[in-house]
């Protein structure tokens, strides 16, 4: 289970098997394959206000609030975009909205990917968590604290 | 698919490749540099470079207003350089108007053009094409939204010129301005805009050609196309960025209200009445870009050393191996059949987001670009996920566009 390990533990060991990838066209291969591996997508969910902005491609994330903790459901019509918003789940998957909110900002330099995508695609990837952070706080509303 | 046949180089090209320091970069550690995104934006030569670099070390002032030795030889570098324009499309200079570039030579078009036009718009029509990039549709849109003139669309045909037919008929007495742009940045189809000019004329519109694409390599005759204005930029064709310009035919010039407010655009100001200057300058407010103007001095004048004939024959080489080596994969769609010698050819591949094709040819050291290339209208047409296209420039090598192939079938092996 994702939650027995914090959100710096879960960045911290995607950013560790990246960086142990000999170049880039590897990394990428990775990223990939993490995307293959999310849930397969409810067709119900697949509507235009489930759509981050911000992105080429088009990504659908939807949350769903369970014991408390976010799930998140994620797809997109790129491999890469969804291997990297595979991985943003990964890392928030099944936790509490205060767990979100507390996470750094700096994922995309921690993963090392920011100096890696350019700015319209690294902006894909700080678009997908700030949009779990937006989620986060409406669902927060929702939880005690 | 014929192939043309290599011919004897008419150009030394791997002499002008020297003259561009960045091809020699290595990007990503250990990986040549392989630049195919030249419709965005072209590379630089040594000798632009050095004479934005020299501008700053030896002459800097400003220009049209210091009397010193210094802004003397500064405004004397920032005539001459809308001198070297204006020769260069067969312009006089008092015709030319620097700008920061395409967008915004559009946007003053639109503006003091749609000033000057006043009640007649609301009876009227512009006319633009469906392969326009955004530059060539926003100005006019937010024209329409305050004048409420009409725009027509000339359709494509399926592949990739435009529908001459269709735009015969949408051309009519209520046609007020007819804008198109020469080489589209997208499908690389050249169109034939001296006939559009011709029958703009013949309703009394006024006709603007868009040489973004086509300045860095075909010779313009703004008579010969006969066109009331036509703009580019500095930077597609081997200049600096922020600077780029507009043709306006004398008579227009003179007719056209100032599109911006301030310094150097005046005679005379007071709080009572302000009188404009004549000529370019009433266009030209404020400081404006005099090392952008000396860098596309620079990289015209490189330009006009090459034989345009022979570049464009080259393009077309280079073009042809592009269309030709996609063509021979399967699931691999090029778009439009009229590329030419634009060296611009854009592609789709079954199944495969063009997103994924651009970030996986970039750990190659290939640089192109994926999307919709500020033509979305094109794309809802085309690709609606955009296309990948790969654009060539005159010092782009058959090596590159070896590799360019090499890292594509990698590519697509990963992908697929
Ligand atoms: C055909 C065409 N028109 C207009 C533009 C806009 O040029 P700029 O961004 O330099 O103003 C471009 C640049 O992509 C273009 O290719």
């Amino acid at each position: 289970m994702s939650t027995t390990k914090t959100i710096a533990e879960a960045t911290y060991e995607i950013a560790s098997m990246l960086e142990a990838l000999p170049d880039w066209e590897e990394r990428f291969s990775a990223i990939m394959s993490m995307g293959k591996g999310l849930a397969p997508y409810p067709e119900e969910f697949r509507r235009d206000d489930f759509l981050i902005k911000g992105c080429q491609a088009q990504v659908w994330l939807f949350p769903r609030l369970v014991d408390g903790r976010i799930h998140f459901e994620a797809d997109s019509d790129a491999l890469i975009v969804k291997g990297l918003v595979a991985i943003v789940v990964q890392i928030m998957q099944d936790r509490t909205p205060q767990e979100i909110l507390a996470a750094p900002k700096d994922i995309p330099e921690q993963l090392g990917l920011a100096q890696h995508l350019s700015q319209n695609r690294a902006s894909g990837l700080s678009s997908m968590l700030k949009q779990i952070r937006l989620y986060a706080v409406a669902l927060s509303m929702r939880t005690p604290s | 698919m014929h192939l043309t046949q290599p011919s004897a180089p008419l150009l030394d090209i791997a002499a002008i490749r020297t003259e561009f320091p960045i091809l020699q970069r290595m990007v990503h550690g250990n990986k040549p540099l392989v630049y195919l995104d030249n419709a965005a934006t072209t590379q630089k030569p040594t000798v632009v470079i050095d004479s934005i670099s020299e501008f700053y070390r030896q002459h800097n002032a400003n220009a049209h207003r210091a009397g010193h030795v210094l802004g003397a030889e500064v405004t004397s570098m920032y005539e001459r350089a809308r001198e070297v324009v204006a020769e260069s499309i067969g312009a006089r200079a008092d015709e030319v108007v620097f700008t920061r570039g395409t967008t915004e030579s559009l946007n003053l078009l639109a503006t003091s053009i749609g000033a000057r036009l006043g009640p007649r718009l609301a009876e009227g029509n512009i006319v633009l094409t469906e392969m326009e990039h955004h530059a060539n549709i926003v100005p006019w849109q937010m024209l329409r939204e305050r004048s409420g003139v009409e725009i027509r669309v000339i359709p494509l045909t399926d592949d990739g010129a435009l529908d001459m037919g269709r735009a015969s008929q949408l051309i009519d007495a209520s046609t007020l301005v007819v804008s198109c742009v020469q080489v589209s940045n997208t499908l690389g189809t050249e169109n034939d805009v001296s006939t559009l000019c011709q029958w703009a004329h013949a309703v009394g519109a006024i006709s603007i050609v868009d040489a973004a694409q086509s300045v860095s390599s075909m010779a313009i005759d703004v008579q010969q196309i006969g066109c009331d204005a036509l703009v580019f930029s500095g930077h597609k064709v081997y200049g600096p960025m922020g600077i780029g310009c507009a043709f306006i035919r004398r008579e227009l010039l003179s007719d056209l209200p100032p599109y911006q407010g301030g310094g150097s655009m005046i005679t005379n100001v007071s709080f009572d009445k302000t009188t404009y200057a004549d000529g370019p300058m009433r266009f030209e407010a404020g400081t404006p870009n005099i090392e952008g103007a000396v860098g596309l001095c620079t990289a015209l004048q490189w330009r006009n050393a090459l034989d345009l004939r022979d570049v464009q024959s080259y393009k077309k080489m280079l073009t042809d191996e592009l269309v030709a080596g996609l063509r021979l994969r399967s699931g691999v769609h090029v778009h439009g059949a009229h590329h030419g010698h634009s060296g611009i050819v854009s592609f789709s591949i079954d199944g495969v987001h063009p997103q994924d094709v651009g970030i996986m040819l970039d750990t190659h050291g290939v640089a192109v670009r994926t999307g919709h290339h500020c033509t979305m209208p094109l794309m809802k047409r085309i690709a609606p996920q955009g296309t990948v296209r790969v654009s060539a420039a005159v010092y782009t090598s058959h090596d590159e566009i070896a590799q360019f192939f090499h890292a594509l079938d990698r590519v697509m092996k990963v992908l697929l």
